[in-house]
């Protein structure tokens, strides 16, 4: 196959040069320190501005679906800097420590919560040459990583010391380890049809064709399932009744105040933007152009459009899909939540996964 | 009426049966007589009183000595009303008793509470002889005529409530005996829902106790912003007591004014034009409206679906805008006044509210395209919450919660006032009890509302929209009463006269209060989020219940 056109923006010799110069003037060690700073910076940075971008869209979108205009003063017509003043505001807050809490943990829960949604964002594929961890079993890793969080919101549920937040944590537990197996098993059946669990690997797999046309119904089927457990992964509506307002005003970040419970919300959005990334990369492509086979002249254009435009693109636009959802549905109940998923999705994911595995044997994928 | 009073007679050995006849007609019962005539009236075969309408307590004044106690009672059976009064013995710890009635009719059991709480009556046998609205250490009963003002010093404390209540038994010898009935156990896992919650509807605090996720027990805790408007309504004069009947359940702000405007009407014997009976229809019917379609937007935001909301206000803005337009006010109207309206109707009136119905009927499928038809929706709502005809009846659970269980209690369609007697509408009632069955009810409601509306609208006769009132009115002596079907269940104003330009006692009967009190039936057995959800059916007002 011929991938020549996937090289017009690599920036793969651009981060080799970079590294083979600061190798020039320093140790190894030294130069590869400095990078994974550089980079850490970058990916901070990106998480934040990411962040102003999904609240600011979260907004606008839910104002749409509401008959009305959403943030429209602050900055101009469009309300621009409405979200950059309110990460201001929740910067100066004050961070209230509770008499009764158990302050270790309670100081600790957001910061495994954040800690988990960083990492798992750093294996996003963002563009060819630029995805910042790419590991052999990138996959796995990110299921891993994520996992994490919610030992965060156990603990900020637990060590708040109120009934409220104790509700909502267990609530969440249950959830969210519930919706880990079918999750878990979607991904696996994606793993099966590209054959690598590298996120690069799977990525470059699709070069021919996105996973979602490879695998047809059966990928169509576990994109869907996948979809509903990551919605629920993210604790989002109509899966958030680990925060449900009107039920535990809060759920487990009720105690919270200041940027403490900012890093709840941050999480909670690049979460969405996660769940969302990790399906364009399964199932849509990742950076990979959209081809048709047959129009070589209309492939040829779709070339021209960079990899973090295309990846950027679907990935929003699955964001959307997540948020359409939550502005459109009412909240599920807990023994719901539970039965959804044990007596429907976590079979049909088995089965997906079954099927999707004698479809690859037999060649039955395209 | 004459058989049933002939029947009472014979259930009334101690002391026989005095009926006296100043405004409504009152059986007089003696204490010892009164739970032997409640228990046949409640289990009659041919007329069943089953339905408690209200309690209430009335201070006969220190110089007689005595306390009464009022009960309203129906048969939902028939329709007919009767009303009995009994007095104490006297005004003491000791000779301020009477019987409870609270194992005949389930809807008593809190409005001893409010008897006990506001005129220090109280009842033997009662299982909860604890304050309902004020705190657990006031001093005094503020209804009594000799309370002192003074006598409650403002205290910040915050208050404990107790986990424990007490029951009094009458022994042989006449002394009475208390003992305590537990409300919580030390090991119930007891969660506040409340007083500052997103889904109480204003500032109600629920204990409730939990097994889990799965509600055990809820306990209410009312009077955080009770007001003491009955206390108020002592020293206001006829039209001054008007203008508090909007704060009560602002929901309902017209119906709860209409009724009060036709009791005091009915009182001093003032005939209303035509014209007004026209208006006030329109005003109660496009009320109702407003308040259900508030009723859909907040059940729908309570189960965590939040644009359905902004679909009910966008229409319910458009009521207001009329509201405005005729009375001034959008939220508090003060429209009704003793013999008509404060202001006749705005010239655009008439086609801005066709305009509004034909909007809202081209509209309507929205709502129940995003909400009613939802599969998440519906799960949570079908089957959920279940609340029996008995019960209902039993508790007092009036509007569209007791139509949805299969209870016909349309005061509108059984007791009409104003021009329900000549409109062609429907009364909805549905058989299931549970969430959805609420839900329904009040959906058809708005349009069986349209349709009263559009009966009306074109044929408003001309007339006087007002007739001339002394403005210091003296209602003749007499107990008086009125009910209308307000937006969510029978508000009824009971009023006694001594012949002052004062009302002696005004009392309202609170749509919400039996709602609240059933939540502790529906509940029980559910998960948290139901208790949300069936709250937000149930559909009560706080401003209303703690009056």
């Amino acid at each position: 196959m011929n991938q020549a056109f996937l090289d017009y923006y690599s920036l793969e010799p651009l981060t080799g040069w970079i590294h083979r110069t600061l190798c020039g003037v320093m140790p190894e060690d030294w130069a590869v320190f400095l990078e994974g700073l550089v980079i850490g910076v970058v990916i901070l940075l990106a998480y934040a501005l990411l962040a102003v971008v999904l609240i600011y869209m979260e907004r606008r979108v839910c104002g749409a679906f509401q008959c009305r205009i959403g943030p429209n003063r602050v900055g101009g017509r469009g309300g621009l800097l409405q979200v950059p003043a309110d990460v201001l505001k929740i910067l100066t807050k004050e961070i209230i420590r509770l008499k009764k809490s158990d302050h270790l943990l309670y100081e600790l829960a957001p910061y495994l919560v954040i800690l988990a949604s960083v990492v798992s964002f750093s294996c996003l594929p963002w563009h060819k040459g630029a995805q910042v961890l790419d590991l052999e079993i990138g996959v796995f890793f990110v299921l891993a990583a994520s996992s994490i969080g919610v030992l965060g919101i156990l603990l900020a549920g637990w060590s708040s010391n109120s009934k409220y937040t104790l509700i909502g944590a267990v609530r969440s537990g249950a959830m969210i380890i519930s919706y880990e197996l079918s999750l878990g098993i979607t991904v696996l059946t994606m793993v099966v049809l590209s054959g690598t669990m590298s996120i690069s690997g799977i990525v470059e797999s699709q070069a021919g064709g996105w996973n979602i046309f490879r695998g047809h119904i059966v990928a169509v089927v576990a994109f869907i399932i996948y979809l509903i457990a990551g919605n629920a992964e993210a604790n989002r509506g109509p899966f958030d009744l680990a925060e449900a307002e009107q039920e535990l005003t809060a759920g487990y970040h009720t105690e919270y105040s200041g940027m403490h419970f900012g890093f709840f919300y941050l999480a909670e959005y690049l979460n969405l933007f996660i769940t969302a990334g990790i399906a364009t990369t399964l199932f849509l492509g990742g950076w990979m152009p959209f081809h048709v086979a047959g129009l070589d002249g209309f492939n040829a254009v779709m070339d021209y459009i960079p990899g973090i435009v295309w990846f950027l693109g679907k990935t929003f636009f699955v964001v959307f899909l997540l948020m359409w959802i939550r502005w459109t549905f009412p909240r599920l109940r807990i023994d719901q939540v539970l039965t959804l998923e044990w007596k429907y999705l976590m079979p049909l994911s088995l089965l997906v996964m079954m099927v999707m595995t004698v479809f690859k044997v037999f060649g039955l994928v395209f | 009426m004459m058989e049933m009073e002939e029947k009472i007679k014979q259930w009334c050995p101690a002391g026989g049966l005095r009926v006296e006849e100043s405004g409504e007609r009152v059986l007089v019962v003696m204490a010892d007589d009164l739970e032997n005539v409640c228990r046949r009236l409640h289990d009659d075969t041919e007329e069943p009183m089953d339905y408690l309408r209200d309690l209430v307590g009335v201070d006969n004044g220190p110089e007689t000595g005595t306390l009464s106690v009022f009960y309203q009672l129906e048969s939902a059976r028939t329709g007919r009303r009767l009303m009995l009064r009994c007095d104490t013995r006297g005004r003491d710890a000791e000779g301020a008793l009477l019987p409870t009635v609270s194992g005949i009719w389930h809807t008593a059991e809190i409005k001893e509470r409010e008897a006990w709480d506001l005129l220090g009556i109280r009842f033997v046998g009662h299982p909860d002889m604890r304050r309902l609205y004020l705190r657990e250490n006031w001093n005094g009963h503020p209804l009594r005529k000799d309370y002192d003002m003074n006598s409650n010093v403002l205290d910040l404390e915050a208050e404990t409530n107790a986990d424990v209540t007490e029951e009094f038994d009458l022994m042989a010898d006449g002394t009475l005996r208390g003992h305590e009935n537990v409300v919580f156990n030390p090991d119930d896992f007891v969660v506040n829902i409340g007083p500052q919650h997103p889904s109480t509807h204003g500032v109600l605090r629920m204990r409730t106790a939990l097994d889990g996720e799965m509600v055990k027990k809820i306990d209410p805790v009312l009077g955080y912003i009770h007001r003491g408007i009955e206390k108020m309504n002592e020293r206001l004069t006829y039209p001054q007591t008007l203008a508090l009947t909007d704060r009560l359940d602002y929901l309902s702000a017209h119906q709860n004014r209409h009724a009060l405007c036709m009791c005091i009407e009915q009182a001093a014997g003032i005939e209303v034009s035509r014209r007004v009976q026209f208006i006030r229809t329109i005003m109660d019917e496009l009320q109702r409206i407003d308040s259900h379609l508030l009723f859909y937007s907040c059940l729908a935001m309570d189960m965590g679906a939040l644009t359905p909301f902004f679909y009910g206000f966008r229409e319910r803005e458009m009521i207001l805008d009329i509201f405005e337009e005729t009375t001034g006010g959008r939220l508090i109207q003060n429209y009704n006044v003793i013999g008509g309206v404060q202001a006749d109707i705005h010239p655009g009136f008439v086609s801005s509210v066709k305009k509004f119905i034909t909007h809202l009927r081209g509209i309507i499928h929205e709502y129940h395209e995003i909400f009613t038809g939802n599969v998440i929706a519906r799960t949570r709502l079908q089957g959920v919450g279940v609340l029996s005809r008995e019960d209902a009846i039993s508790l007092g659970a009036t509007g569209g919660t007791g139509r949805a269980s299969g209870w016909a209690n349309d005061v509108r369609k059984h007791h009409p006032y104003a021009l329900y007697g000549e409109v062609d509408f429907r009364e909805i009632v549905y058989t299931e009890g549970d969430s959805f069955a609420r839900y329904m009810v009040r959906m058809d409601e708005i349009m069986e509302s349209c349709h009263i509306i559009e009966q009306l609208i074109d044929n408003i006769p001309e007339g006087e929209f007002r007739v001339k009132v002394r403005p210091v009115l003296k209602l003749p002596e007499g107990v008086y009463t009125a009910s209308v079907e307000a937006s969510r269940g029978e508000f009824g104003v009971f009023l006694v006269s001594r012949g002052d330009k004062v009302p002696y006692r005004l009392h309202y009967r609170s749509t919400g209060l039996p709602l609240v009190h059933a939540m502790d039936t529906v509940c029980r057995g559910g998960k948290i989020a139901d208790l949300i959800a069936i709250g937000g059916t149930l559909d009560f007002v706080i401003p209303d219940i703690d009056r």
